[in-house]
């Protein structure tokens, strides 16, 4: 590893740090850093740090997820939404929604089924006896993208108001609903994903040249593409559990990140996870700040910084 | 070394290649010649297990390939592949160190022995000074060398090169032939090319296997294969024989 990308990783997560410090501390109370008062103590604590917390977990996942979808895509543009991925686990949070409310973790493990039987499903279609071809397993993820989003459509109808309201706002990216629990969970995948893919990232390097020239260097390719769908099911599972479809946090932080230390995955998985928690962080701090006391989803404004930002990066590379 | 006995591969129902047998020796240099479609590519996948063969039995160093891991594969075999494009911005020495990838670890980092490897096979391969510029900016003749060189850094004693010359200048078509020689006498490397140049089959292989249509049309040093009725038959041309007054090899020149 060389001494630029050690201080560029710390750089990060001085940087992570202090989006962490300051998104505590503003939102429509504005507390201080020191002598909190038990009031100040309560939001801090009960609300506003879990929020930020998941809001961290839920962008080191998309983003890792994203880099590791892309290198073994050979694709820079393709991300869990691409794929359905994201798509399998908003059906399996719904379903887990209007069938299993009360439970709390049904929600995770059902996205995480979910997540992993839409990139199931998108594997078996794009797969046909002479391999796998990368731009079949673009249109199957487009396919099965649209399929379950007109599912999604139809479940809409079978819920009563007040939960519509509620799903709407969650599919279209939510964290304040963020519980202490939810922050476990979200943790704990995120971690999990970004050390699978990180163990992954020299087999990656190759596959992201081909999948024969990996086959050719020594890479067990099946074994690695099975590793990676899982992490980014489980990581995209998590995320989209715990705060609907953040958009384009998959897509733009690997590719910034990339911009910075090129394209070693050792490097550009575990730097997206720590670039996605702070795009996410700080989309959310906008969130809550921007019209406060009311709130944005955080999902629209990711979109909303990710689109131009995506459309610059493109035209500069 | 490698033993291949029999071998045939099939796509489908087509067999590609049939009954094909021959012995790749410590610090041998076989080359591949053939028309379009002879079966070449195919042969050099099967050799490396990258296309499973319907019958026959390929042997790494006695053993049956279908035993062998495929790290403990590309530790023995490297391959120098047709087409190599990425549309991520890779550095040259980035690249050429994905060729240590089965000497290191899970989460490993190269040591600087990797690197050594890494920049000696570079400055073999006339690339001294390309270290850190991107791959997808490269020439393809640049490009193919990028490859080669990644091979070569595998320290890998069997190197099987799909046309490894065919975008390169005339000046890097015989650097590579020779590379490949030096190899071989220094550390008793061997190779299996495939090249569409007879003359320079001519020059540097120890062995020709003519391929045609998916048999060997045949087999041996280049002046016994390299006969008139031979080129006529596997490529349907007319062809004129004197030997090369350098080096005293047969020389083949086209009739048009």
């Amino acid at each position: 590893m060389n001494r630029r990308a050690i201080i560029i990783g710390f750089g990060l997560l001085g940087l992570l740090a202090l989006a962490l410090v300051s998104a505590a501390m503003l939102g429509a109370e504005r507390l201080p850093i020191f002598d909190l008062n038990d009031q100040q103590r309560s939001i801090l604590f009960d609300i506003r740090l879990p929020r930020i917390l998941l809001g961290a977990c839920v962008g080191a996942s998309l983003a890792v997820a994203g880099a590791g979808l892309q290198s073994l895509l050979r694709n820079p543009l393709a991300e869990p939404y691409l794929l359905g991925v994201s798509n399998g686990a908003a059906l399996g949070t719904m379903l887990a929604f209007v069938l299993f409310e009360s439970y709390e973790f049904a929600r995770p493990v059902l996205a995480f089924g979910g997540a992993a039987v839409a990139t199931l499903a998108v594997y078996r279609m794009a797969k046909s006896r002479s391999g796998m071809n990368v731009e079949r397993l673009v249109l199957s993820g487009v396919i099965v993208t649209t399929f379950l989003s007109s599912v999604i459509v139809m479940l809409t109808t079978l819920l009563d108001a007040a939960k519509l309201r509620s799903f709407t706002f969650w599919l279209l990216g939510d964290l304040s609903q963020a519980t202490q629990n939810g922050v476990y969970i979200a943790l704990g995948a995120s971690v999990i994903a970004t050390i699978i893919l990180s163990s992954q990232a020299r087999g990656l390097n190759l596959m992201m040249v081909g999948e024969r020239d990996a086959f050719d260097f020594g890479v067990e390719v099946g074994r690695v593409r099975m590793l990676v769908f899982a992490a980014s099911s489980l990581a995209v599972g998590a995320a989209v559990a715990a705060s609907g479809s953040v958009g384009y946090v998959g897509l733009i932080v690997p590719h910034l990140v990339r911009l910075t230390v090129g394209s070693d995955n050792r490097l550009v998985v575990p730097f997206s996870a720590i670039v996605g928690a702070i795009f996410v962080v700080f989309a959310d701090t906008i969130a809550r700040t921007a019209i406060a006391p009311r709130e944005l989803p955080v999902g629209a404004v990711t979109a909303l910084i990710g689109a131009p930002l995506f459309i610059y990066l493109l035209r500069k590379s | 070394m490698l033993t291949i006995k029999e071998i045939s591969v099939s796509y489908g129902n087509r067999a590609v290649l049939r009954d094909v047998s021959f012995e790749l020796g410590d610090g041998q240099i076989i080359v591949l010649l053939g028309a379009n479609g002879a079966g070449k590519t195919t042969l050099i996948k099967a050799l490396n297990g990258t296309l499973p063969i319907s019958a026959g039995e390929i042997n790494l160093n006695e053993q049956p390939l279908t035993s062998i891991s495929r790290r403990e594969i590309a530790k023995n075999i490297a391959v120098v592949a047709q087409e190599n494009e990425t549309r991520f911005p890779v550095t040259v020495l980035e690249f050429v160190l994905s060729g240590r990838f089965v000497h290191g670890g899970a989460f490993g980092w190269e040591t600087d022995g990797d690197i050594r490897f890494a920049e000696n096979a570079l400055k073999d391969c006339d690339l001294a000074g390309y270290a850190s510029r991107l791959m997808n900016e490269l020439s393809g003749g640049e490009r193919q060398r990028v490859v080669l060189a990644r091979a070569l850094a595998t320290g890998a004693k069997i190197l099987l090169l799909d046309e490894p010359t065919a975008n390169l200048d005339l000046a890097h078509q015989a650097m590579m032939f020779r590379l490949v020689r030096e190899r071989s006498r220094s550390c008793g490397a061997s190779a299996v090319v495939i090249t569409h140049d007879l003359n320079l089959a001519a020059e540097f292989a120890d062995e020709i296997l003519l391929l045609k249509d998916g048999r060997i049309a045949a087999k041996g040093a280049p002046s016994e294969v390299l006969t008139a009725e031979n080129i006529d038959d596997v490529f349907g041309v007319k062809v004129l024989l004197d030997s090369n007054p350098a080096s005293g090899n047969v020389r083949v020149t086209n009739v048009f």
